[in-house]
């Protein structure tokens, strides 16, 4: 069944291609679109099974591992691609009833499809990526696919929040470059599972340069403080879908490659006090943004910030439980921050603003917009029994088992910034909600498209409740076989020190 | 054999580090863009760089086998050289919609830094002097809310207040 591994990359690249061949005829894009992520979700559910009885590898153009790319689905990459497939479909569905609505006045929709397909695919290479090159080419793929996307229209507004953002993207990239330049020539190879046996041999303070630049190139993608002052500022300009596939995805790209690479590469964890620091900051810093922000796009991606330091908290202690509440809250988050910023985009339609001073009133106008927000609001703040409660208490559990004066102090401060949290999303409820609205607002009704799929990504969350036994085990499972590195490294070199592939002559050929 | 790489090429990495990270520092975004464009050669020769001494094609049967080079580095400065392209290409435009729009290509402040700066100016008495004509508004709440509602009208062109 190696054959499925590829799917998620192929099937969006061709679907883009074919998209933009199409660009105009927008009917066809648009099932073009739906069809090809609802096989990706398929795609990535199968193996998601299948990843669950050992990794599965392919070897790229037959190809024998370290001399090719191989392409790793192990228990982590599949639950990231399924989650992915999964919220991309539904934000899709979402801009999908945002354009017939609109008469797709504000989004160049030729565009929009292909990009987007181009986007899901870049995700799901970084997911599986097996080389640290295809990661590279995996990011830049999400990245110009994101340049795109947030300066769609190409509005005022847009391109100057656009700039920053892509300054900040390229200049991590370049970062990411020099750290890939560096590890061959220290190592001489780029294979991650070659790299799991080379590091360990190689000098401890060389390991320790290339460690610190890769989490650098990738903190700037995840937004860990004090590389998180680009996001806050870029994402809310763009369009409600586009911030929200952004919000959900793009951050936890930053952080698959951070939890990837400390546990395959490095894993003596010599900056796990480091990330500690950097998580209980990159709490903090943003909770505090959060709380003074009256603007409820703003307010939320200055939440997210806040709890990218949880997973970040969750990395750095380096324990079985610490990786799999980390991989737990990875996947809460995913889902809630994207229904969120869905939500808020049906609440700027009703309300005709985000600005929480002239929104009120919500919640007797639209209720169903209110049981919409509130129920992934109350699970990022971590109330019981929604998802974020369970990922929190993982969290602070494997804190205290932990036992180190850094991590109670950082267990105490993930409790500071949960209650904050709440503060933050009861503010936010009391004046977009409850409160009376200054002026009357606008009479609109919302699309029932874009309220489907909003509800679908909610009742998606509360799934992630009710089987969090299953899944919670399963991100268990994950995290032990990245602690353990070898069921990952021995399914790469499934034949000694090499992988399946047609390659004879450098299979065969003694080694120079 | 142990070979340390051209003394040559490590320089001109080094300048090409020094001179991409000064420009990317400035605010026009074509000078950013001068900026990644030098810093990103300077990365790609240093892969270059670290692929080992230089030899012969590394094709078999061209070359003997202890004379060929590295293959691998120079497939990936080929991939990064096309990354660069079309991040420029896209820096470019970019850079061209931003002078359509705003008459310059500098990146603008943050909104809350605007925010700050019209405070500042209002505390100090500058105001009128800075240029920052109409009333402040009475609490800050109302203050934001004007400068997102500045912010949000998306489908106009409308050019950003300088600031300088």
């Amino acid at each position: 069944m190696t054959w499925l591994v590829p799917l998620p990359v192929i099937l969006p690249l061709a679907g883009a291609g074919l998209a933009l061949t199409m660009s105009r005829h927008p009917r066809a894009q648009r099932v073009i679109s739906v069809v090809v992520l609802t096989l990706v979700l398929v795609a990535a559910v199968s193996l998601l099974g299948l990843a669950d009885r050992g990794p599965l590898v392919v070897d790229v153009g037959g190809w024998a591992a370290p001399v090719g790319i191989s392409l790793v689905s192990d228990r982590l990459a599949a639950l990231m691609l399924s989650v992915s497939a999964a919220v991309t479909l539904c934000v899709l569905l979402y801009s999908l009833a945002q354009g017939l609505a609109d008469g797709d006045e504000e989004a160049p929709v030729a565009i929009y499809h292909p990009t987007y397909l181009v986007l899901v695919a870049g995700v799901a290479n970084t997911f599986l990526s097996g080389d640290l090159f295809n990661l590279y080419v995996g990011f830049e793929m999400l990245l110009l696919a994101s340049f795109v996307l947030i300066t769609l229209g190409g509005t005022a507004a847009r391109i100057r929040s656009g700039s920053i953002y892509v300054v900040v993207a390229i200049a991590s990239s370049l970062v990411f470059v020099v750290a890939i330049a560096l590890t061959y020539s220290a190592t001489g190879t780029l294979n991650l599972a070659h790299l799991a046996q080379r590091l360990p041999e190689i000098d401890p303070g060389i390991a320790l340069v290339l460690q610190l630049l890769l989490l650098i190139a990738f903190s700037v993608k995840a937004a860990v403080f004090p590389m998180s002052a680009w996001l806050p500022d870029s994402y809310p300009t763009a369009p409600a879908p586009v911030t929200a596939v952004f919000a959900g995805l793009l951050t936890k790209v930053g952080i698959y490659a951070i939890l990837r690479t400390q546990t395959l590469l490095f894993a003596e964890g010599r900056a796990d006090e480091l990330l500690m620091t950097a998580a209980l900051i990159t709490m903090l810093v943003g909770i505090l943004g959060a709380v003074v922000q009256n603007d409820v796009k703003r307010l939320l991606s200055f939440t997210l910030v806040s709890h990218v330091g949880y997973m970040i908290f969750g990395i750095s202690l380096s324990s079985q439980a610490g990786l799999a509440a980390a991989i737990f809250y990875v996947i809460h988050h995913i889902t809630v921050q994207t229904s969120l910023f869905l939500v808020v985009g049906l609440i700027e339609r009703r309300g005709g603003t985000t600005s929480l001073i002239r929104l009120g009133g919500l919640a007797r106008v639209a209720p169903l917009l209110a049981i919409l927000f509130f129920v992934p609001a109350m699970s990022l703040a971590g109330i019981p029994p929604f998802s974020g409660f369970l990922g929190k208490l993982g969290l602070l559990q494997a804190g205290v088992a932990d036992g180190s004066l850094l991590a109670i102090v950082l267990v105490i401060g993930g409790v500071a910034v949960s209650l904050l949290t709440l503060y933050v999303i009861i503010k936010a409820w009391n004046q977009a909600f409850v409160q009376d609205a200054p002026d009357d607002l606008p009479d609109t009704t919302l699309p029932r498209g874009m309220v489907g799929p909003t509800a679908a990504l909610v009742a998606l969350g509360l799934t992630l409740t009710f089987l969090a036994g299953p899944l919670y085990a399963y991100a268990d499972r994950a995290a032990s076989d990245l602690l353990a590195q070898s069921p990952y490294v021995d399914s790469v070199f499934s034949r000694g020190d090499r992988g399946v592939g047609e390659s004879p002559e450098a299979a065969e050929g003694t080694p120079p | 054999m142990i070979s340390t790489p051209d003394f040559v090429l490590v320089v001109v990495i080094a300048v090409l580090f020094a001179g991409g990270v000064y420009l990317m520092l400035e605010r026009s975004l074509s000078r950013v863009l001068i900026g990644i464009i030098l810093v990103s050669n300077g990365a790609n020769l240093l892969m270059l760089v670290v692929g080992g001494p230089p030899g012969g094609a590394p094709i078999v049967g061209m070359t003997p086998e202890q004379e060929m080079s590295d293959p691998l580095p120079q497939a990936m400065v080929l991939t990064a050289i096309v990354i660069t392209l079309g991040m420029s290409a896209f820096l470019l435009a970019m850079a061209y919609r931003s002078w359509q729009l705003n008459e310059h290509d500098e990146v603008q402040d943050d909104l809350e830094d605007r925010r700050l700066a019209r405070q500042a100016a209002t505390d100090q008495g500058l105001r009128s002097e800075l240029g920052f004509d109409g009333a402040l508004p009475a609490t800050l709440d109302e203050d934001a809310a004007e400068a997102r509602d500045e912010m949000a009208l998306f489908g106009e062109e409308r050019a950003e207040v300088d600031w300088e």
